[in-house]
């Protein structure tokens, strides 16, 4: 069952640095909402809140209605998906099992299956790649192994950190379709860290655009396109379409 | 673990402290020697050089002559170690000087006519022995054995060189040779300079058994020997007259601990049997068979002791074929059982210090991890401790564990903490930061993580740091030697104080053999434990069943 998630008035600092200055968020259950902004908005930090890697100083971080403070840290990330930009796969374990890591967190005795389900749905052959090393893979194959690893529990709630940044482009194409594709057959709120808007855009029902700790503006990619509240998001938009132009040209 | 391995563990405590009683405490030693009366053994001892070896071992072959029981303990490293043992009851019986009694262990100077005489001094350390460590010399052997300065013929006529004297007055033209022992100490070149104004243009440092030939080869033109080294006669060299009586008398005589006096009466009246027996022409003949005749020691005592009529007829083996001119590979032949019962106990040595030391360093390594501020304290306190030369390390040991393996395991244990520890923490701390990360926010416990991910992956680190401190504790090893642990140090000690090559090689080629085949078992461990995609040998894909498509 996907969960929703909101994050109210949230503050948090390291050392005198303010990462996150009364932030409010909220994601239906279901939706995909995309946090945007450049390195050291505290996009990052926000998610991280979600499954508690990061407890705020101040203000509330709902998961499923209710306060994070009030779960185990522990139970709360088996029950969410998490990927990061560095897939981060146990170098040592096969790909089968690094899928199944959450599963066999959970001691579930079907956890093999699960894997092998989720290992479909990203389009790897369980066959060909099921017994391979991390170390034998694409960088492209890694970040969909990944990806498989965070649904295979069929957690509520996905949390992706930059999943793709580190790919090429068409790679980074390919596996936005696969995002895509996943998020329609499996119903899992998603909240996606990135610091390109077109993908942002591609993916995510609600653009969340953030710097230096404050939201600027979020809604519908479109809303933004049409009205952006602030020169830093106007600036945003200009800096994406002046790429993409350039791409057609 | 297992039982057939804890019966490994037993049973190798067992074959390395089977002659090593000794190393219990001294009360609980004293009752069972008390229940037992003579079944129980006589340690005997001695320093690490030709002469000591030699009368040691005349002491040992005429204590098991009259029946008692003898445990050897050769080359104990120097008088600080010996008589440290001595005292604390780990042996019983060495062979001592006077001289060095009062001056190296009493550190006293009573008035010049008490040096002056020999019966004085040997009265002198008596009673201050007996007082103050309940330690007792049995009568004089009937040889002094004192510092002779020495010069070659040649040199003495050149420069007219008669005493120590004439010696002082030509001293600015020449370059002597001193053994480092001798350049320190107050009764060595301290005291020379002192009482005869002695002051060479260069002193150069040279180890014992050097000095002879930097002498003879014209690279120094004096240095310290002791009077009756068999080399003086053998290079005809010349010995200046101690015209101010500087020296002390150096009479040897045996050194007993309290508990030979007390249970062991028989044995001290057997010992005596060799007081006022030796002159010092018959001990610079007999130190030449050693040290120039390359003889066995255990030989040219029993000759010795026959010729006193102190061995009946019956107990003279036959003389071994000659072996002093036996090429270096014949020599190692003829040893092979006894130096393959050396490695094997050296290889113990090594294995039950390694395996102490991993049992506790690797733990060590993973609970710093996850107390980093206290990793790097702890762990340079570790390293300090790899500064202290083993022989220092060895030292102090003796007062709290006396001689032998145990105090030989835990100095080698020490050593071989640091390298295993800084690798496992190190390891652990920088495994693959991605996938800790990525494990930690899956909902992993830390537990999890560190035996899923970072133990794994640190494995190969944490296993180079087990070779290193494998090899560095077979070297370490052949130092445990001097504190009477035996192994391969013990040819190599006794090889040094001899200056005889082939025995010096006879321990330093199979230790130099062991670090390697040591060295090259643990690799193969290295690879059993490589985290599975980096194991190349071991790769099998096919062990996935459930990879195969349903």
């Amino acid at each position: 069952m996907p969960s929703a998630l909101a994050a109210r008035n949230v503050t948090h600092r390291f050392g005198d640095v303010v990462a996150l200055d009364g932030v409010s968020v909220d994601v239906p259950p279901g939706t995909a909402t995309a946090l945007v902004g450049e390195s050291g908005s505290g996009k990052t930090t926000l998610l991280r809140c979600f499954n508690r890697l990061i407890d705020p100083e101040r203000g509330e971080i709902l998961v499923g209605d209710k306060d994070v403070r009030a779960q185990d840290p522990i139970a709360l990330r088996r029950s969410m998906g998490y990927v990061q930009q560095h897939g981060g796969l146990l170098p040592h374990w096969r790909v089968l099992r690094n899928v199944a890591l959450v599963p066999i967190l959970q001691e579930r005795s079907d956890a093999r299956v699960a894997a092998r389900e989720a290992l479909k749905l990203v389009g790897l052959p369980v066959a060909q790649f099921g017994a391979r090393f991390p170390h034998e893979l694409s960088g492209g194959q890694r970040q969909r192994v990944a990806l498989a690893r965070s649904i295979a529990a069929t957690p509520g709630v996905i949390l992706l950190d930059e999943p793709f940044g580190a790919l090429d482009a068409i790679s980074r194409a390919e596996l936005q379709e696969v995002l895509s594709e996943l998020r329609r057959r499996v119903a899992v709120t998603t909240l996606l860290v990135t610091h390109d808007l077109a993908e942002a855009g591609r993916l995510a029902d609600q653009v969340v655009v953030m710097k230096k700790g404050k939201v600027e503006q979020r809604g519908p990619l479109r809303d933004l396109v049409h009205s952006p509240a602030t020169q830093y998001v106007a600036h945003l938009i200009d800096r994406a379409r002046t790429g993409l132009e350039a791409l057609l040209a | 673990m297992t039982h057939n391995r804890r019966l490994f563990l037993v049973s190798s405590l067992a074959f390395l402290c089977g002659r090593d009683a000794v190393s219990q405490t001294d009360t609980a030693r004293l009752q069972a020697r008390n229940a037992d009366g003579n079944s129980q053994r006589i340690t005997v001892a001695s320093k690490p050089f030709g002469e000591s070896y030699l009368l040691a071992e005349m002491f040992a072959q005429l204590l098991e002559s009259r029946g008692f029981r003898v445990e050897r303990r050769p080359g104990l490293g120097a008088t600080e170690i010996a008589f440290e043992a001595l005292r604390n009851g780990s042996i019983d019986v060495y062979p001592e000087y006077t001289g060095t009694g009062l001056v190296a262990i009493l550190h006293d100077s009573p008035p010049d006519s008490v040096t002056a005489d020999a019966r004085a001094v040997f009265n002198h350390v008596v009673r201050r022995f007996a007082d103050a460590y309940d330690v007792h010399w049995l009568p004089p052997l009937g040889f002094q054995n004192t510092y002779a300065i020495a010069v070659t013929r040649e040199t003495a006529r050149k420069y007219g060189l008669r005493t120590l004297t004439d010696l002082a007055r030509e001293s600015s033209r020449l370059t002597a040779g001193f053994t480092p022992d001798f350049i320190g100490r107050n009764d060595g070149l301290v005291g020379l300079s002192r009482v005869y104004g002695l002051h060479p243009r260069a002193v150069r440092p040279l180890a014992p058994a050097i000095k002879y030939q930097a002498l003879v080869s014209g690279a120094v033109d004096v240095i310290d020997g002791y009077s009756t080294d068999g080399l003086l006669a053998r290079y005809n060299l010349m010995t200046l007259t101690d015209d101010r009586h500087f020296f002390p008398p150096y009479e040897a005589a045996a050194l007993t601990s309290r508990r030979l006096i007390r249970d062991f009466p028989a044995a001290v009246g057997t010992l005596t049997l060799l007081s006022d027996r030796l002159d010092e022409q018959t001990m610079r003949r007999l130190n030449q068979r050693i040290e120039v005749g390359r003889e066995d020691v255990a030989r040219v005592a029993r000759d010795e002791l026959t010729d006193l009529g102190l061995l009946g007829a019956a107990t003279v083996a036959p003389r071994v074929a000659g072996s002093n001119a036996d090429g270096l590979w014949r020599y190692l032949i003829n040893r092979r059982s006894s130096i393959f019962s050396l490695a094997l106990r050296h290889l113990l040595l090594v294995a039950l210090a390694l395996l102490a030391a991993v049992v506790v360093a690797v733990p060590l390594g993973l609970v710093l991890e996850r107390a980093r501020g206290a990793a790097e304290p702890i762990i340079g306190a570790l390293g300090v401790l790899q500064t202290i030369p083993s022989i220092a390390l060895l030292a102090f040991m003796i007062p709290l564990l006396g001689v032998g393996v145990i105090p030989a395991l835990v100095a080698l244990w020490l050593y071989a903490l640091y390298p295993i520890a800084r690798a496992t923490y190190s390891g652990v701390r920088n495994a693959d930061p991605e996938a800790v990360a990525a494990a930690e926010a899956l909902g992993t416990t830390a537990a999890q993580r560190l035996l899923w991910v970072r133990l794994p992956l640190a494995a190969p680190i944490i296993m180079a740091g087990i070779r290193t401190a494998a090899v560095i504790t077979v070297g370490a090893a052949t130092l445990a030697a001097f504190i009477g642990a035996g192994g391969l140090g013990e040819p190599i000690v006794a090889g040094l104080a001899l200056a005889d090559t082939r025995m010096i090689l006879s321990g330093a080629l199979p230790a130099a053999l062991l670090a390697l085949a040591v060295d090259g078992a643990l690799a193969l461990v290295e690879r059993l434990v490589a985290p599975a995609h980096q194991r190349r040998f071991f790769r099998r894909r096919e062990a996935i069943g459930e990879a195969r498509p349903a």
